[in-house]
């Protein structure tokens, strides 16, 4: 069993090309930071070494940071533009019983994140559950679409913070 | 027998046939279907641990009249793409092919539709138009699972015919005549003169097919069951998996009909088995009539042993349904042609033999 | 001249007796042999976690009951066991007992209703109200708690909000005295019964390896052979002052990590949850269950993920803190969620009946999938 400064030594001496923010200070749980055009080697390498074997996604979530500036759009409704939107990939290793959490920054405007579909088969639901409520695209995902809102829900991405629903979605009226 | 007492009596065949036709329904079959669902409704709650219906009547007893009038006064919904004349056809064809048995089983002594000489040929050929009927309901339901089960059911009652017919040969070979009511005379006095205890002769071939008979009947049950569409055998009407199956569009008195038929089937199997196996309606120990000599209570008596040798099977169907899980659809055709009929056949074989003695 | 054969999509549509609620399953046929199934959700989605946004946190505990609503105290322990860890603050020991007492209870109630509804879509309908008889008895004993049977609202952040009921140590000791000859007549009439045997031995099976890249938990995981369980892996509450086993998969009517067995797992576990509770009952201490609840619930800036032993697997709370009375983001990682998307590879090569039963053992509820 590892713990959080192992862990974190062994990444940066197998990525010496990639800048992680350790966080190790945050309450509760420290995390690195990884960036989102690197995640899906960094997961390879935690889930194959061999003193590591993170062989279980337990979970991802998107989360919207809300730390743009805060406009108006056309309509004269709240919006945010810039700002981040994190991911939080939560690992864990059955056999070593040791945990880490990683964590991904991307642009509010254009998300888009490289898929670890192909390390965890369980990240398939999640990451379309990040599109579909975020609007973060990934990349390299087998089958990206909406999976808890209608398939032809055109109205934005709803757990934003900035989001507003609209008045008519085929007919019915929305808010009651 | 009743058709020759009322050609004697109005000397018209027509009218006489006509009553043949109607009696058994009247007298017998909506009475039972109307019993026959308060019963299965009954011993299914108290299998269940609970009670059934309580409220309509005296702990329930008036419930099938409730659901009667419930189902009579329903909307009769025909969809639009279901082919009118098959959609039709297929209630009445389903329960043509279970009510027309009933003309040759002997009910008591006096009380027989027709006294045929090939009554159980008969019975067999009038029950496959079952199958057509429930073709023809899973095809103008214009519905995919409707489909899905009425050809499962096709299949697997073409399937269990085979070993019921092979069962039925064995006792056809001992009696040596096809017709029913010759199976009733034969089993006369007292209860070991039954079939499942070897015949009436008391000698030695007797006793020899006793076991053979057990396992004939056990073979023609598991095959009965599964001719009416029973639990475990029941995945044409699978209510979790076809949401029932080839009925599912039917609703009201077509409904209804299908459900009269498949009581009155169950009923009709096992008239057969009893009068196959245990003696038809003649009754275990003698007659009260002839002991209390009033020679014509003894119809009465043998209807009165009849009725309940019928319930006693119905009543087997559906413990047997409330306990036992269902069938895969391949699980039950390997059950019919690597085991029923194989079985089936050497007993045919031994009692061919044992006849012979 | 061949005949053309086409692959015919069959859909079990949100409307289905077997599918455990609003569950669409479109299936690819060849024949009766399914060659895929796409499993569309969405159907109950009623938007826990932006809810989650704008309420304070004693008042999420009622939504928290509502996502799987068969094991709802289960789910309010995940939430408020992450609360308190977000407030540091440490509840008396007689919440503790009676959390587990509560938990273990829930965990009964649900494998009830998922092995009931799993003789009654393989056809055998009398298990099915034999387990909803043991079951009213453990509905009763919530009743009198707290008086709600299904939904309850009862495990507060930092106590409960009732004590419990002078009788309930007596009647609970009254049903398990009768539950365990009914386990037994259960288990003779479904457990070892040749047909249901036959209906599930072998079917569906899930080998280990891929078991744990899908992320499966719960008696699915453990039916595939691996001995792991929240309760004493990552022991939470008082867990690990009780003495109970894990049950696994031993393959023993067919394959590990069958249908089968993961029906079985549930039954075992079942035996277990009864030891824990008699051990609780034996062991609980006195004291006041309300005097340990903060008047105003402010965490500290932070994040945190607590997770618990759901009878259908591993519920998450991954609950983000920005300093005011609600949280920043609510997210749940629910154990249904992540078990469905194993279906397809459980169903690939068997019939169409198939997919009930294994539909029946991987035992969703469709409120946490969709939340």
């Amino acid at each position: 069993m590892k713990s959080f400064e192992e862990i974190s030594k062994l990444l940066i001496n197998q990525f010496p090309s990639i800048n992680f923010e350790i966080k190790s200070d945050v309450k509760f749980e420290p995390y690195i930071i990884v960036p989102p055009n690197q995640i899906d080697n960094v997961c390879l390498f935690l889930r194959d070494n061999i003193d590591l074997q993170f062989d279980s996604l337990v979970n991802l979530s998107a989360v919207d940071d809300f730390n743009g500036e805060k406009t108006k759009d056309e309509q004269g409704n709240d919006i945010m533009k810039g700002g981040t939107l994190s991911l939080y990939y939560h690992l864990e290793s059955i056999k070593y019983r040791h945990k880490i959490l990683l964590r991904v920054l991307t642009d509010r405007d254009n998300p888009s994140v490289l898929s670890v579909t192909s390390v965890w088969n369980s990240a398939n639901w999640h990451e379309r559950e990040a599109f579909d409520l975020f609007g973060i695209n990934f990349i390299n995902h087998p089958d990206l679409r909406r999976i808890l809102m209608p398939y032809d829900w055109e109205f934005g991405h709803p757990l934003r913070k900035d989001y507003q629903n609209p008045e008519f979605y085929q007919g019915m009226k929305v808010p009651y | 027998m009743i058709y020759d007492f009322f050609y004697n009596l109005t000397g018209s065949a027509l009218f006489s046939g006509l009553f043949v036709a109607i009696m058994p329904l009247l007298t017998f079959i909506l009475p039972f279907a109307l019993f026959a669902v308060l019963l299965e409704r009954k011993v299914a709650g108290h299998i269940q641990d609970r009670l059934g219906p309580m409220r309509v009547g005296y702990h329930g007893l008036l419930q099938t009249v409730a659901d009667i009038i419930k189902l009579i006064q329903k909307e009769d919904i025909i969809a639009r793409e279901n082919d009118k004349l098959l959609f039709n056809i297929a209630p009445v064809l389903t329960f043509v092919g279970s009510y027309a048995a009933f003309a040759v089983i002997p009910f008591s002594s006096i009380f027989l539709g027709a006294n045929l000489d090939l009554a159980i040929f008969y019975i067999i050929a009038v029950t496959g138009l079952v199958v057509v009927g429930i073709l023809m309901a899973g095809w103008a339901s214009n519905n995919k699972y409707s489909l899905l089960g009425a050809m499962r059911s096709a299949a697997q009652i073409v399937s269990y015919e085979i070993p019921t017919i092979i069962v039925i040969l064995s006792i056809v070979m001992i009696t040596g005549s096809m017709s029913l009511m010759t199976f009733s005379e034969n089993q006369t006095q007292y209860f070991w003169n039954w079939y499942i205890f070897g015949g009436p002769e008391f000698n030695l071939k007797k006793f020899l097919l006793i076991p053979f008979m057990f396992v004939g009947l056990i073979v023609i049950y598991i095959s009965t069951l599964a001719e009416v569409n029973r639990t475990p055998f029941d995945i044409p009407e699978a209510e979790s998996e076809l949401v029932s199956g080839y009925h599912t569009e039917y609703s009201g008195m077509k409904f209804a009909i299908f459900f009269l038929a498949e009581y009155a089937n169950m009923f009709a199997v096992s008239a057969l088995i009893a009068t196959m196996f245990f003696g038809g309606y003649h009754s275990p120990f003698g007659y009260l009539g002839n002991l209390l000599n009033i020679p014509w209570m003894i119809p009465v008596e043998q209807f009165f042993w009849f009725i309940s040798k019928g319930i006693f099977f119905v009543f087997v169907q559906m413990w047997l349904r409330w306990t036992l899980p269902r069938l895969r659809v391949d699980q039950l055709m390997t059950v019919s042609w690597k085991y029923l009929i194989p079985i089936s056949f050497v007993n045919l074989l031994i009692v061919g033999i044992i006849s012979l003695i | 001249m061949s005949v053309r054969t086409e692959e015919m999509v069959l859909n079990m549509g949100p409307q289905h007796p077997s599918t455990h609620g609003v569950l669409r399953l479109e299936l690819t046929l060849e024949g009766e042999i399914i060659t895929k199934v796409v499993p569309h959700i969405g159907y109950l989605h009623r938007c826990f976690e932006k809810h989650c946004e704008v309420m304070t946190y004693p008042q999420i505990i009622p939504y928290t009951d509502r996502m799987d609503y068969l094991a709802a105290m289960c789910n309010e322990l995940g939430f408020v066991i992450g609360v308190e860890k977000l407030l540091a603050i440490q509840v008396p020991e007689r919440v503790e007992y009676i959390r587990v007492i509560m938990a273990e209870l829930q965990r009964i109630a649900s494998h009830l209703v998922a092995i009931g509804t799993y003789g009654a879509d393989i056809g055998a309908f009398t298990p099915f109200l034999y387990c909803f008889r043991d079951r009213e008895k453990i509905l009763n004993l919530f009743e009198i708690t707290c008086g709600a049977r299904l939904l309850y609202n009862y495990i507060w952040i930092g106590g409960l909000s009732h004590d419990l009921h002078p009788d309930f140590i007596r009647l609970t000791k009254e049903f398990i005295r009768e539950f365990k000859p009914n386990l037994r007549e259960l288990n003779n009439l479904l457990t070892y019964n040749k047909i249901f045997i036959d209906r599930t031995a072998n079917i569906g099976i899930l080998p280990l390896e891929t078991a744990i890249n899908y992320g499966v938990t719960g008696p699915m995981l453990r039916a595939s052979g691996l001995r792991w369980d929240l309760r004493k892996d990552d022991s939470y509450s008082i867990y690990n002052k009780f003495d109970f086993e894990i049950p696994i998969g031993e393959g023993k009517m067919g394959t590990i990590g069958d249908s089968w067995d993961r029906y079985f797992v549930r039954v075992r576990e079942m035996e277990e949850s009864i030891k824990i509770i008699e051990q609780a009952i034996e062991q609980i201490p006195d004291g006041d269950v309300t005097a340990g609840i903060p008047k105003r619930i402010k965490p500290v800036v932070g994040h945190i993920y607590s997770r618990v032993e759901n009878p259908r697997g591993e519920l998450g709370y991954f609950i983000i803190s920005d300093g005011s009375a609600t949280p920043f983001r609510v997210k749940v990682r629910a154990p249904s969620f992540v078990n469905l998307q194993v279906l397809d590879v459980l169903c690939r090569g068997h019939m169409v009946a198939d997919v009930i039963a294994i539909l029946g053992s991987v035992d969703i509820v469709l409120g946490e999938v969709d939340r």
